[in-house]
């Protein structure tokens, strides 16, 4: 690979309503095979995407939250979810997936891979990418 | 004449609940479906405007909020949670329905 860029994608819908999530969600796995500097950034309604216990059975849609679970394993594990987003949502980070990845520096230690940041910490982190690709 | 109106759109993101809210007559119902459920969520910065719409009788449909994960516990007091069917009774109910979209 001759050059690594800086890829974020951001995600500002709420899953199932709209395709964007799932699509997204597919495109960041796929992508994960390029070797990129890979982040995922949820704000809006986007943070929904990341709650726990959904539950499709009653609904028949395809449940694609366990999937948010493997992105540590395709080395994406910069997850940075906005404060304010969650904040006017009534969320906090207990009502979000606990989401992991393996070190494998440190014996494969389990890290959390979400970062709670604020909203200008966002607008720091948008600056710095080469590449911001939208769902 | 009682109206069902149905809003299937994320209060946070569109404003087709709060149109909903402001047009919709005392003695309508209002059913949240699709991404509507989450103008079910208490302690948001919406909430206060679904817990001022007086007279109306507001629903959520079940499964959708299963499907997003939601709490039954974190909803506003005194929606009430019905299934599908519940939602086909609702529409034999009401003389006409409103899709805000």
């Amino acid at each position: 690979m001759s050059e690594t860029k800086k890829f974020m994608y951001l995600n500002r819908r709420a899953p199932y309503g709209t395709i964007y999530a799932l699509e997204g969600l597919e495109v960041v796995l796929i992508g994960a095979a390029f070797e990129q500097d890979v982040s995922m950034a949820f704000m809006d309604d986007g943070v929904f995407q990341l709650t726990k216990g959904q539950d499709t059975s009653d609904s028949d849609m395809k449940n694609f939250s366990p999937t948010y679970n493997a992105l540590g394993d395709y080395e994406v594990n910069k997850i940075y979810v906005e404060q304010e987003s969650m904040d006017d949502r009534g969320l906090t980070l207990d009502d979000l997936q606990h989401l992991v990845w393996e070190d494998e520096d440190e014996d494969y230690a389990k890290k959390p891979s979400i970062r709670v940041v604020s909203r200008q910490e966002m607008a720091d982190l948008l600056e710095e990418q080469d590449i911001i690709l939208n769902y | 004449m009682a109206m069902l109106h149905t809003v299937n759109k994320s209060p946070f993101e569109i404003n087709s609940l709060e149109r909903c809210l402001q047009m919709a007559k005392s003695g309508s119902s209002v059913l949240l479906i699709e991404d509507g459920v989450y103008g079910a969520l208490d302690g948001t910065v919406f909430s206060a405007k679904v817990k001022a719409a007086d007279g109306l009788t507001t629903y959520v449909l079940g499964p959708d909020l299963k499907t997003r994960g939601l709490d039954p516990a974190k909803l506003i007091e005194g929606i009430e949670i019905i299934d599908y069917d519940g939602f086909v009774q609702l529409v034999a109910d009401h003389d006409r329905i409103q899709s805000w979209l």
